[in-house]
């Protein structure tokens, strides 16, 4: 039987890999793709403490992450094409109309 | 030494493998296909967690939706390889360092808040399709609807963005 703890630990690295890919990458959507990782990892841990909790409320609460994620994946494609028509490249550093 | 376990630590290897792949690669359609790994690796491990609407939704929304749609924007932009830029300073010298910290820390913390007896047997705690319906459109269904409303302005959002004149 696998300990509870191995999947909530598990989670933990997958957040980790997505922090490193969202500061290591230059390219946006790459970038984007490692905030996806960082959701997948969180609904893992959700779905370890629904189940060791006996508790339904985590997974329903994954499925609402879930939709909220796809309602993202949307808007922010569109602002990356957006960015790629003014700008006709996707590197983050071409993109400092705000910084300081 | 069941399957369960077998099976927890082969799909937990590919996920860790997927995730180091995703950020290793310089081609964005190479990490969005590391990416689909991932995601059907976790599907299994939430069925392992007894979570079967989850896992489905997992392989039909993630998996199948939003990666499409990504794997539709990169080769609809035909994005190349990543240029090779140096890295920033602020994410090389302070980010590294407080991302390391942060994932010791969530590891210290979970191994010792969590019993080491709470195991997993997936036919223990099973959520069932019908069970987690029957939580959502009671208990939850004002959050339900409220996330349709949420999707619609979203299609909206996207539609007005990427529209070359409105």
């Amino acid at each position: 039987m696998v300990p509870v703890s191995h999947y909530l630990v598990l989670s933990a690295i997958l957040f980790g890999l997505g922090v490193f890919g969202f500061l290591l990458r230059r390219n946006v959507i790459t970038i984007f793709m490692s905030i996806e990782l960082m959701l997948n990892a969180v609904n893992l841990a959700f779905v370890a403490f629904s189940f060791l909790h006996q508790q339904l409320s985590g997974q329903i609460f994954v499925f609402f992450v879930i939709v909220v994620a796809a309602a993202e994946a949307a808007v922010g494609l569109a602002i990356i094409i957006l960015v790629f028509r003014n700008r006709v490249s996707l590197n983050v550093e071409r993109v400092n109309l705000m910084k300081l | 030494m069941t399957p369960q376990y077998w099976l927890f630590f082969a799909f937990a290897g590919l996920a860790v493998l997927g995730a180091l792949n995703l950020i290793w690669q310089r081609h964005p359609i190479h990490s969005a296909l590391s990416l689909i790994v991932v995601m059907g690796a976790l599907a299994v491990l939430y069925l392992l967690l007894g979570a079967e609407f989850i896992a489905a939704v997992q392989v039909l929304v993630y998996a199948g939706a939003i990666m499409v749609l990504f794997v539709f924007v990169i080769m609809f932009l035909n994005i190349g390889e990543e240029e090779r830029t140096s890295w920033s300073r602020v994410a090389k010298y302070v980010g590294l360092p407080v991302a390391v910290a942060l994932l010791g820390e969530i590891s210290y913390l979970l191994y010792r808040a969590i019993p080491a007896r709470a195991t997993v047997d997936a036919n223990r705690f099973v959520g069932t399709t019908e069970s987690v319906g029957q939580r959502l459109f009671t208990e939850f269904v004002l959050p339900f609807e409220l996330t349709s409303i949420l999707i619609l302005v979203a299609i909206l959002g996207a539609v007005v963005l990427a529209k070359r004149k409105l």
